[in-house]
């Protein structure tokens, strides 16, 4: 017990050569009524300081199950993790004890959820709330644990922070409510970030203000982010690298600028040409046609072989893996990897 | 969601009260129209409100049946076989002035019904109209007619009744009415936050934005969609009044004492406690049994038309 | 605050107008004549027909009448009886003590054990555990008063004795009506109590709680039993008043002295001042309560308090 929990504790202090967090081959399970839905089927990524992980993808596409397996608040039952590691500072959480995965969670890492309102309790003011952080974990007073929510309002830009720290969370605008998520994810400085479709509630004036803030609090701290999302737009300024999602798993990776002039899968082929552009004013806008995989039926062979113009037999037999992308010539792509059989058709053309 | 709760003692109730809607639920989930078949379906996979139906469908063929069923003349007297204990020529035996128990049982179903029935429509076509007006005209509409349904429900409803009752003596008559005038108060609350609640619906503002006349706004897109809550409240609301009619009849404020009527002969039972038991435990049966049937298929058509509130 | 209270004593005094409008009018038309009750065969004299009719004030206009009953409510003045001339109020209070000793304690037990039943349900839900209470408390809401009344009056009273048949006022009388008039509250109790926690359970918030790394312990204290006590005290306001009505029938089926029996003895006798004070009664705790339940809520839910 006392090895486990000395490992615990050392965990972010000996922070060895490799990255930040190292998801492999992850697989989660939810049980349905109809069946056991496929949620995660073997997600490898990872993260290193100061990097920002783009994850994009659909809704059911498993991109928030991952995050919430990371954090250790799947809903379970009827979620769990049925295989894989998750290594973070090089030490499989998943094998702590939930009073060792506690202690981790809003102090080595924090999430940031989308919908502020709904994840602020409505009864409790938001200075009480931002002040549970440093009550939990650091045994502060409430007089302390105030002064702290006060600094951590500063810190975020929200104005006269002394004065509303009594407020509660429907007295604020949703990018001020935003920012007091953010406020309490980075209120421990932890090593890691999962912000889950941070900006997506808010109007898009305001997302740029609340990603730039995210961004730079980032870069203040050297913190890992990952960056969930189903917008392509709001990664291109601020991610290193991308992994798209599919049905479960990730179809493609990339360093970010690379992904909008070469994709090398045609679902992220796809989701470009559906952006709109303004050169391509007055053409009919490209859609991927077709519906998101049932989870609880995934076809068989490549998930998206339903849905995509270059399937061939294969496609719909053999599970493509993850290959590695490199130029037409052979010379190397570092990052780079497609799930496609047909990658090189796919980024050559 | 304004929650409804239903009790059998007559403290069926919108759990919000008069306080604004649930803090847990601040949004209301509209129970919407989905597909009927589908609605269809799920009702007839649970079992439990395919039970309810059952026995409120048997419940109303021996009302409506009554004369052909029962075996006897429920208000016959037979001074020389009072008080005799079940047997093969009385199912259920003889009460002390000799008359059939199981056929006052059968004949006390008519009662129930009617009551239950009755008392439950009028209650619906004031609370719905009025609750109507006031959601949708608001203004001083709404204050009015709220105000006057909380004068109503101050008054709790057997209390109510019964003063109702003393007013125009007793009788079925008086017990309908006097049932109806205190359950309103809360089909007017019900419908009126749902009506506020599917007002602001987008379906709404489309068909306003597509130029939809007022009264069709209100009859084809507002009604239907505001109206399942309360369909489901006043089927469980039947099981209520029919309590609350046996109730006041026990008490001796509701339908005439010589009436073939269960509250009558629970009452009549309640003597003979621990010497002839039969004559308060079959009609105490019937009671539950009918009052169950309702609960059963109230919580069966909520679950059914909206799922979401399991 | 402040707002929010003003409000809700504006519309508290609207309900009071109406309600005492309803109850003059049901002192005034109420069938059997004051004066004969009172009088007994003197009242055959027309003499003292006038006498006892300016007496009572019966020969004023209504209007004059009804402000006449209001000025009198307002100072807590139910009149005089018909039948002994005396004070309903000191007639009915004692018998309102032991109404609501009754409440109380039924309320009690429907907190006590419809909150602990309907948390631990929603906590193992689907468990064998949580399928039975859902059962159980359905089957419970079925049952009306007067069955359980006169199920536990034939068991516990005729066949085991454990309680007295006539009620003396002692506690031990007062367990059985207490346990009628508690069931079914208890039962709605619990179901809210279940649906609610379910609720709650799944809100964003508690999953943000979860995230932020707070003991379990400090996640159902503070962020889960705080949000889902509210519509229970909703509810329990409410059925305060559903009490009074099913304590008409518990204290019937026990003979316990308290106003429900009263109002059942008065309507027999005629005594209408007797009726409309058990009524006036009734009303007026209902108000009381649904006041401060609402203060209750304001303070609980910021939300209410502050829009």
């Amino acid at each position: 017990m006392t090895t486990v929990e000395t490992a615990a504790e050392s965990i972010g202090t000996t922070a060895a050569g490799g990255p930040l967090l190292e998801v492999r081959d992850l697989h989660v399970e939810f049980k349905t009524r109809d069946g056991v839905a496929k949620a995660v089927n073997g997600v490898n990524y990872s993260v290193s300081a100061g990097e920002t992980l783009a994850v994009l993808g659909e809704s059911g596409s498993g991109k928030s199950v991952t995050a919430q397996a990371i954090m250790g608040i799947l809903d379970s039952p009827p979620g769990r993790v049925a295989q894989g590691e998750i290594l973070f500072h090089g030490q499989n959480i998943l094998a702590l004890p939930e009073s060792e995965r506690r202690k981790l969670r809003g102090n080595k890492m924090a999430m940031i959820f989308q919908d502020a309102l709904s994840s602020l309790n409505p009864v409790l003011s938001v200075g009480f709330q931002l002040g549970e952080m440093f009550r939990a974990h650091q045994g502060l007073s409430k007089k302390d644990a105030k002064k702290k929510a006060i600094e951590l309002m500063d810190r975020v830009r929200i104005p006269a922070a002394k004065e509303r720290v009594g407020d509660y969370a429907h007295q604020f605008s949703g990018g001020m409510r935003q920012r007091i998520m953010i406020a309490m994810a980075i209120a421990l400085e932890p090593d890691l970030i999962i912000a889950d479709e941070p900006t997506t509630a808010l109007d898009v004036t305001v997302q740029a203000q609340v990603m730039d803030l995210l961004a730079e609090l980032q870069r203040e701290s050297n913190m890992g982010l990952i960056l969930i999302t189903h917008d392509l737009g709001v990664v291109a300024d601020v991610a290193d690298k991308i992994a798209v999602m599919y049905a479960g798993r990730i179809v493609e990776t990339a360093p970010v600028h690379e992904i909008y002039k070469r994709p090398a899968h045609p679902y992220t082929k796809g989701l470009l040409r559906s952006i709109p552009r303004l050169d391509q004013k007055g053409q009919e806008l490209y859609a991927i046609k077709g519906l998101p995989p049932n989870l609880l039926a995934v076809p068989s062979g490549c998930a998206f072989n339903p849905r995509c113009e270059m399937a061939q037999d294969i496609c719909r037999t053999d599970v493509p893996p993850l290959h590695t992308v490199t130029e037409a010539d052979g010379g190397e792509l570092p990052g780079r990897g497609s799930a496609c059989h047909f990658w090189k058709e796919t980024i050559h053309g | 969601m304004t929650e409804v709760v239903t009790g059998m003692d007559g403290s069926g109730t919108t759990a919000a009260g008069p306080a604004p809607a649930a803090p847990s639920a601040a949004e209301p989930s509209v129970a919407r129209i989905s597909n009927w078949s589908e609605i269809r379906a799920r009702f007839l996979a649970n079992k439990l409100a395919v039970f309810g139906l059952l026995i409120v469908v048997i419940l109303l063929l021996v009302a409506v049946f009554a004369p052909l069923i029962a075996p006897a003349d429920p208000l016959h007297q037979d001074l020389m076989n009072t008080l005799k204990e079940p047997s093969s020529k009385h199912w259920l035996g003889t009460d002390a002035l000799g008359r059939d128990q199981l056929s006052r049982i059968i004949y006390g179903s008519r009662i129930a019904m009617i009551v239950g029935l009755a008392s439950i429509l009028l209650a619906c076509f004031i609370g719905i109209t009025l609750g109507a007006i006031a959601g949708y005209f608001g203004r001083i509409w709404d204050t009015l007619i709220m105000r006057v349904a909380d004068v109503f429900f101050a008054f709790p409803l057997l209390v109510g009744a019964i003063v109702i009752i003393l007013l125009m003596g007793r009788g079925v008559l008086p017990v309908v009415i006097s049932l109806g005038i205190f359950s309103w108060a809360t089909f007017a609350r019900l419908l009126r936050s749902q009506i506020l609640s599917v007002r602001e619906m987008d379906y709404v503002h489309a068909a306003k934005a597509l130029g939809a006349s007022r009264r069709r706004i209100v009859l084809k897109h507002i009604l239907p969609n505001s109206v399942t809550s309360v369909v489901v409240y006043a089927a469980s609301s039947v099981g209520i009044a029919i309590v609350a009619e046996a109730s006041l009849s026990f008490l001796g404020v509701g339908v005439s004492p010589e009436v073939a009527e269960w509250g009558n002969m629970i009452f009549a039972g309640k003597d003979f406690m621990g010497v002839k038991d039969y004559l308060w435990v079959y009609p105490s049966l019937s009671i539950v049994t009918t009052a169950l049937g309702f609960v059963f298929l109230g919580n069966g058509l909520r679950d059914a038309l909206d799922p979401k509130l399991r | 605050m402040g707002r929010y209270v003003v409000r809700r004593l504006g519309q508290l005094v609207v309900v009071v107008l109406g309600a005492t409008m309803i109850l003059f009018a049901c002192l005034f038309v109420l069938p059997g004549d004051p004066v004969g009750s009172i009088g007994g065969d003197k009242a055959r004299d027309p003499a003292v027909v006038k006498e006892l009719r300016a007496h009572y004030g019966l020969d004023d206009p209504l209007v004059v009448q009804y402000v006449h009953y209001v000025e009198k409510l307002g100072k807590g003045d139910l009149g005089e009886d018909y039948t002994q001339g005396r004070s309903v109020n000191e007639i009915l209070q004692p018998k309102l003590v032991n109404t609501a000793k009754l409440a109380v304690t039924a309320i009690i037990f429907d907190v006590i054990l419809g909150l602990s039943v309907g948390v631990l349900a929603a906590m193992r839900r689907y468990s064998v555990w949580d399928v039975s209470v859902t059962f159980l408390t359905t089957l419970a809401v079925g049952v009306p008063s007067i069955v359980i009344g006169m199920i536990l009056q034939r068991f516990f009273v005729v066949e085991l004795g454990w309680f007295p048949l006539i009620s003396d006022g002692s506690f031990n009388s007062m367990v059985l009506p207490a346990v009628t008039l508690a069931i079914i509250d208890a039962a709605l109790v619990a179901q809210i109590a279940r649906s609610t926690m379910l609720e709650v359970l799944r809100a964003d918030y508690v999953k943000t709680a979860v995230a932020k790394g707070l003991p379990r312990r400090t996640i159902l204290t503070r962020h889960i039993m705080r949000n889902s006590v509210i519509p229970v005290i909703t509810y329990l306001g409410i059925s305060f008043g559903g009490l009074l009505g099913g304590a008409l029938i518990t204290e019937t089926i026990f003979n316990w002295d308290g106003i429900g029996l009263a109002l059942i003895t008065a309507i027999q006798s005629q005594n209408n001042p007797i009726i409309v004070g058990v009524v006036t009664y009734s009303v007026a705790v209902f108000i009381l309560l649904n006041l401060i339940v609402d203060l209750l809520y304001a303070a609980l839910d910021p939300r209410i308090r502050l829009s």
